[in-house]
This record gives structure tokens, C-alpha cells and sequence, in this order.
């Protein structure tokens, strides 16, 4: 173990356990609930976001639309100037500090070593469109729905939470190739 | 003491937004430590590798469920103040099966993905792209599924009120199922895992 002790110190710090951080989220969610009477989320900011994209091309078409009206209909402010859009603003911050301290800043690509670069990538960008999808339908996600509404026991938080894991597993085995 | 203290007025709007910054913070520190800016590391819970995902979420929710349970039992929180999301039953069932399929394909949801993006990760910069993507196509048919979106509508509802059963049981039978539920993690790792991603 000598030899790889010092191959350690120099390469990215281990994670930490699983409980302690799930702790940490917690409390951060917490404090949420004590300061603001919300928690957390990060599909909206990026709701805010699209709206305010498709609102400077087409302002007559994001106005016609329920959906994107629902972040622009405050016209005293910009969408953008928004609890969701700084709270996601944060969360990149703490994720490089975190990263950076860990020395875990590092440009690659995850996968699987049986999937190339640009397959993976693929994967990734039509993984991102349905979740971002799905996020809507179910008015939130893991951060919004999951941990947020699952804390105060949100029923259909919690039938969202049995939903994701279910269509996970559900689907996992048709996509291994790409991780295992 | 009474909270929450924004909606008690202790503080405005342009406050409330370094707030939101500031707490974000600990969000991503905390999702970047226990390793979900890793893909690999996320999608290993769907293959009974690796059953972070899983432990870290329970042990979030009912941190921050037994934590709210007890301020609102010594009268510090005022639950009617806090933010219920309506429940939709049905819509929020099919949005979160879409979500895991998502999860398995690319890997990340939106939280994970910002810290994975912001650590250099290119797969989780193409994956926020997607997510921006699949909204904009939400919000271009969402005037064909307004309907479904807005169907089997429950109002803000608990699983205490659904159910009918107290706040206090229902809070200490759900830490029960989560203590049960690391335990099986723990066996499942120990019997079909071994392969831990490494940072």
C-alpha cells in the first residue's frame, strides 16, 4: 500500500461518504425550507432561460404560449432575475469550489470503454432532451420534486420518486453498453 | 422565532437572491463531494455497482424531513407557509419514468449535470445543452399536452393527509423504510458490487 499511498496524495481526493454528504444536502435543503419556505431546484432556471431565449426572437410567439408566459408574465422584471436562476448560478459555483479543493477539475468525457467519444456525447445531449422533457411534464426534477417535495412528503413527489427509479431500472439494461 | 423568515418579511426580494446564490452553493459543494458530477458514478446505481445515488438521496430527504418535522412540532416553522408543489398525479407519474429513462441515456439530471459541467466534464456541457433542447420542444407542443399536463389534479397534498395517518408516524415509518433501505444497499454492494468508480 506504500506505493500507491503516495500516488493518492497527488492524484484526485476518494468522494465522500454517501451519508455524510447526503447529510450535508439535507441541511442545505433545510435551511432552505427555514430562511425562504421552498428548497431547492434547477430545471426552472433553466425554464426561465428558454423563455427568455425564445421571448428575445419571437416576443409575439412566447407571449401566445402559456408556458413560456408563465416566466414572462412579470414584465416589471427580467425572467432572468429570478430565486432559481441565482440558486443554479450558486450551484456551478460550489460544484468548482468542491471540484477544484478535491482536485477534481478535470476536462474529459465519462463513459463506459466500450462507447466512443461522440457516441457518448450523443447519448448525453438526447438524455439531456428527454429529462429536460420530462422535467417539465412533472413539474420539477430530482432536486425540485425528488429531494425538495419528498422532504415534506409531497405525494406526488413521491409517486414521482418511485417513477424515476422505476423507469431507470426499467431501461438500464438496454443502455449498459454505454457504462459498463 | 418564526420562520420561514422571508415570508415573515424579514428581508426583500434582491436579498432573497443572495440567498438563493449562497445556498446554491452548499447544494453543488455537497453534489459535487458525494460524487455526482461523475456520469459514470451516477448511472453505476441502475446497475447495482455503486448505490451512492440511492443512500445519499435518502439520507437527504430524511435529514431535511425530520429536521422540518421537528421545527413545526416546537412551533419554529409555520408549515402552511411552506412552498407545497400541486400534485398531478398522473402527468407527474409519466414525467418521472421519462426522467429515468433520461437519467439512464445521459447519465445526469439538471442539478448533477451543472456540477459536472462545471468540472470539465463534456458529456454533462453536451447534457445541459440537451435539457435547454428538451424544454424548448416542451414548451413548443405544450399547447398540444396542456390538457395532459394539467389532468388528475390533487391540489397541495401530503402522503399524511392522503393516507390519513399522523405527521409524527409517518415521518418516523418513512426514516424505518430509508434505515431498511441503506442496509439492503449495503448487502446489495457488498454481494453484486466491487466496482466503485473512482473520482
Amino acid at each position: 500500500m506504500s506505493s500507491t499511498s503516495n500516488e493518492v496524495q497527488h492524484g484526485p481526493k476518494p468522494y465522500w461518504n454517501p451519508y455524510l454528504s447526503g447529510m450535508g444536502l439535507g441541511l442545505v435543503l433545510l435551511l432552505s425550507y427555514v430562511i425562504m419556505g421552498r428548497g431547492l431546484g434547477a430545471s426552472g432556471a433553466f425554464s426561465s432561460l428558454v423563455a427568455t431565449g425564445v421571448s428575445a426572437i419571437a416576443p409575439e410567439h412566447a407571449k401566445a404560449n402559456e408556458f413560456y408566459n408563465e416566466y414572462l408574465a412579470d414584465t416589471t422584471k427580467s425572467p432572468l432575475k429570478d430565486w432559481l436562476v441565482f440558486e443554479v448560478l450558486g450551484v456551478l459555483a460550489g460544484g468548482f469550489i468542491s471540484g477544484a479543493l478535491a482536485g477534481r477539475i478535470k476536462k474529459t468525457v465519462e463513459k463506459g470503454p466500450h462507447i466512443s467519444v461522440s457516441g457518448r456525447l450523443l447519448y448525453a445531449f438526447v438524455g439531456g432532451a428527454i429529462m429536460g422533457i420530462g422535467a417539465k411534464l412533472a413539474r420539477g426534477c430530482t432536486s425540485g420534486q425528488a429531494l425538495t417535495g419528498g422532504a415534506v412528503l409531497n405525494v406526488g413527489s413521491w409517486a414521482f420518486i418511485l417513477a424515476v427509479f422505476g423507469g431507470a431500472y426499467m431501461f438500464a439494461y438496454f443502455f449498459r453498453r454505454q457504462w459498463r | 422565532m418564526n420562520t420561514p423568515f422571508f415570508k415573515y418579511g424579514l428581508f426583500g426580494d434582491d436579498v432573497s437572491l443572495v440567498i438563493a446564490f449562497v445556498i446554491g452553493i452548499g447544494f453543488g459543494f455537497f453534489l459535487e463531494r458525494a460524487g455526482f458530477g461523475n456520469g459514470r458514478k451516477l448511472a453505476a446505481q441502475f446497475y447495482f455497482n455503486d448505490l451512492t445515488v440511492f443512500k445519499v438521496m435518502f439520507t437527504a430527504i430524511i435529514t431535511a424531513m425530520v429536521g422540518i418535522y421537528y421545527l413545526s412540532v416546537i412551533g419554529w416553522m409555520d408549515l402552511s407557509l411552506v412552498y407545497l408543489n400541486p400534485t398531478y398525479i398522473v402527468p407527474q407519474t409519466i414525467g418521472g419514468l421519462l426522467l429515468g429513462f433520461g437519467f439512464v441515456i445521459g447519465g445526469y439530471c439538471p442539478g448533477t449535470s451543472c456540477v459536472s459541467a462545471v468540472t470539465g466534464k463534456i458529456d454533462g456541457m453536451v447534457y445541459l445543452l440537451g435539457i435547454v433542447v428538451g424544454i424548448f420542444i416542451f414548451g413548443e407542443i405544450f399547447p398540444l399536452v396542456s390538457n395532459f399536463y394539467n389532468s388528475t389534479p390533487m391540489g397541495q397534498i401530503t402522503l399524511s393527509q392522503l393516507f390519513n395517518i399522523p405527521y409524527g408516524i409517518l415521518v418516523f415509518a418513512v426514516v424505518m423504510m430509508a434505515i431498511g433501505g441503506f442496509a439492503a444497499a449495503e448487502w446489495a454492494e457488498k454481494k453484486l458490487g466491487n466496482k466503485i468508480v473512482e473520482p
